[in-house]
């Protein structure tokens, strides 16, 4: 769509901003940093595992999204999980080893992998 | 698994919490690592594309320009001249024909704050050149970022591509009969092409060496035509400013350096990383707080700051705060952001050797000052690390800086000898030593270093086994010697000993 005023980039940003929450409200969300400093800490391979991992266990509802680099170098590769409705929560440095631990503890079982996790964005500021 | 109950997500820490972030404050990485860079939506639903709207439908070129002023931002790619004058110049050069340029040849060693920048949030950058265009009146741009960087180029080629087909870029953009359309050049990665006049030179398809100033880029620039370069950050600053406005803006920061610093912070550091600093915090809050301190428990002894332009700021100037003129004060510059934190284990002169060496090999050539004094230099200071520096070697050195600063064409040359002289400045003792006493206090300098074993020696066999070339000899229980002829002094021995009985001296 081109936009002609400051109506239609009101209308994207709010169409935008209704997408992303009715996503965060219905589906869980796998968010992985794939800036060049991810992916050079095996980030590729975190997200190949993370999607293998969710068909092996045929799971629904679950999404595998890309990010930036956050800043956390030291704890790349960087692996979030934002269950619906709850606060997206940051994994790292993760191994593809330890995603299905991720995907069993978190998103199926709603529990924090103690040792992994670095801090969290709340759903709603 | 753990016995424990499992902890609950309430328990989990947000981010502005843990130290890395509490003392940071992001408003150009913002986007970085939160939204999708790959979606046109997110970056807008990110209040994305705001402020190139609100100037392109209610401020005037003129206005744009004197609201920038206000806010006081200095360029963040190493010198920090005011970002809004550099734009008034252009503006005012007459021409119907002007280009703005991004500067994103990011060459300083560990730096990667413009890579992360573009790759992160790729749009930010697009919405900053179109508000200078409009300002400068451009209807053509140009972003020079180095082919190592494939990822960023890939994801600024599918940004420009929605940006058009959004209708913010292109011909006409909101009917406002403001045209402008953005290229990418692919540069090299020759460090001189950072340079300003060099830069178009190699977009011009010449070879990247810089040519004298005056004339400056906003009178002849690219193509001979008037233009405006700024860096990747002074960029990604301008949709937040003209968003919020300059009042707002200039809340943060000291009075002669508003807004916000990126830092790439490397070296013996616990969290490397990339953090957005205040204006104004201290180096101190930067390296123990948000970096966490140095690794292994061991002492700091510098941190260089500027790259191969810089300095180093030792221990005792820590609490300086970080804005332009306070670090150009302490004897560095805040240059584009790389941060390189030393241990006690580092040696200085071997710091300084490791500078002018890059600075050496990329000097263009054209201008003899840096081509040859570098050389020179850098010889002098392989001497020095190898155990044949000579008294007199010091002031030869100091001479000579001064005459290339003095010299030189263009900035690689003018700054290549601050390296030396900030380590002469707070290390001149450790100089000292590697001249009068052949001696490398830090143990870095393989010439002037030999690893031997003491009587408390087991005779355990495990220096022997470790050993690459074969240097140490000796009986099982009995005492080992290293013959010093075959050592290479890699340390792999005294690393391996139980017992502590290997020693450098």
């Amino acid at each position: 769509m081109q936009i002609k005023n400051l109506d239609d980039l009101q209308k994207i940003k709010a169409d935008s901003l209704k997408h992303t929450k009715a996503k965060r409200d219905s589906i869980t969300q796998i968010i992985i940093g794939m800036g060049t400093c991810g992916i050079a800490a095996g980030a590729r391979n975190v997200m190949n595992a993370a999607i293998a991992e969710i068909e092996k266990r045929n799971l629904s509802d679950i999404e595998v999204l890309q990010t930036g680099c956050n800043g956390m170098c030291q704890k790349e590769p960087l692996l979030d999980v934002a269950r619906p409705g709850e606060d997206r929560v940051t994994y790292g440095p993760v191994m593809p080893t330890d995603v299905s631990r991720i995907i069993t503890e978190h998103i199926v079982n709603g529990n924090i992998v103690e040792d992994l996790v670095i801090a969290k964005i709340p759903s709603k500021a | 698994m753990a016995l424990n109950e499992p902890i609950k997500i309430s328990e989990v820490p947000n981010y502005e919490e843990i130290p890395f972030y509490s003392k940071q404050k992001r408003l150009v990485l913002k986007n970085c690592g939160t939204i999708d860079p790959n979606s046109f939506e997110e970056y807008v639903g990110a209040d994305g594309y705001e402020g190139l709207l609100k100037v392109l439908l209610t401020m005037t070129p003129e206005q744009v320009v004197e609201e920038l002023k206000k806010t006081g931002l200095r360029g963040r790619g190493g010198g920090g001249f005011s970002t809004g004058l550099k734009w008034e110049f252009c503006q005012k050069a007459p021409g119907d024909k002007k280009y703005i340029i991004c500067n994103a040849d990011e060459g300083d060693p560990g730096a990667f704050m413009d890579r992360s920048l573009l790759e992160g949030d790729p749009h930010s950058l697009l919405e900053g050149m179109a508000i200078g265009a409009y300002a400068i009146g451009a209807d053509e741009g140009y972003i020079y970022c180095r082919a190592e960087y494939p990822l960023a180029i890939a994801r600024l080629n599918q940004a420009i591509e929605q940006a058009e087909k959004a209708g913010l870029l292109g011909d006409n953009i909101l009917g406002t009969g403001f045209n402008f359309h953005l290229h990418i050049k692919e540069g090299a990665g020759a460090f001189v092409c950072g340079e300003e006049t060099a830069l178009m030179a190699s977009i011009e398809g010449k070879r990247g060496m810089p040519r004298p100033r005056p004339p400056f880029p906003a009178e002849r620039g690219l193509w001979g035509k008037p233009s405006n370069i700024n860096n990747v950050e002074t960029f990604a600053n301008i949709p937040y400013i003209f968003r919020v406005g300059a009042e707002e803006y200039t809340k943060l920061g000291t009075e002669k350096s508003k807004g916000t610093k990126v830092f790439a912070l490397t070296g013996k550091i616990n969290n490397t990383g990339l953090a957005e600093v205040p204006m104004g915090i201290s180096m101190r809050e930067i390296i123990f707080d948000i970096g966490g301190g140095i690794l292994d428990g061991k002492k700091f002894k510098a941190v260089q700051i500027g790259g191969p332009s810089g300095g180093c700021i030792p221990e005792h100037l820590l609490d300086t705060p970080v804005d332009y003129d306070s670090l150009i004060a302490a004897g560095a510059m805040m240059g584009s952001g790389g941060l390189v934190v030393m241990d006690e284990d580092t040696c200085m002169v071997d710091v300084a050797k490791f500078f002018l060496d890059f600075t050496q090999s990329e000097s263009c050539g054209k201008c003899t000052p840096c081509r040859e004094g570098t050389k020179r230099m850098l010889e002098m200071l392989i001497d020095i690390t190898e155990g044949r520096g000579k008294e007199g070697d010091i002031e030869k050195l100091e001479t000579l800086a001064s005459s290339i600063s003095a010299g030189s064409l263009c900035a690689l040359g003018q700054t290549a000898p601050n390296p030396i002289l900030s380590t002469l400045q707070y290390f001149r003792d450790e100089y000292e030593a590697h001249i009068k006493e052949k001696r490398c206090p830090a143990g870095v300098c393989k010439e002037l270093i030999g690893y031997f074993i003491t009587e408390t020696c087991r005779g355990c066999g495990l220096c022997k086994k470790v050993c690459p070339t074969d240097a140490i000899s000796g009986e099982i229980k009995g005492l080992h010697l290293i013959d010093q002829e075959k050592c290479i002094k890699c340390g792999a021995c005294m690393e391996k000993c139980p017992f502590e009985s290997i020693i450098r001296k």
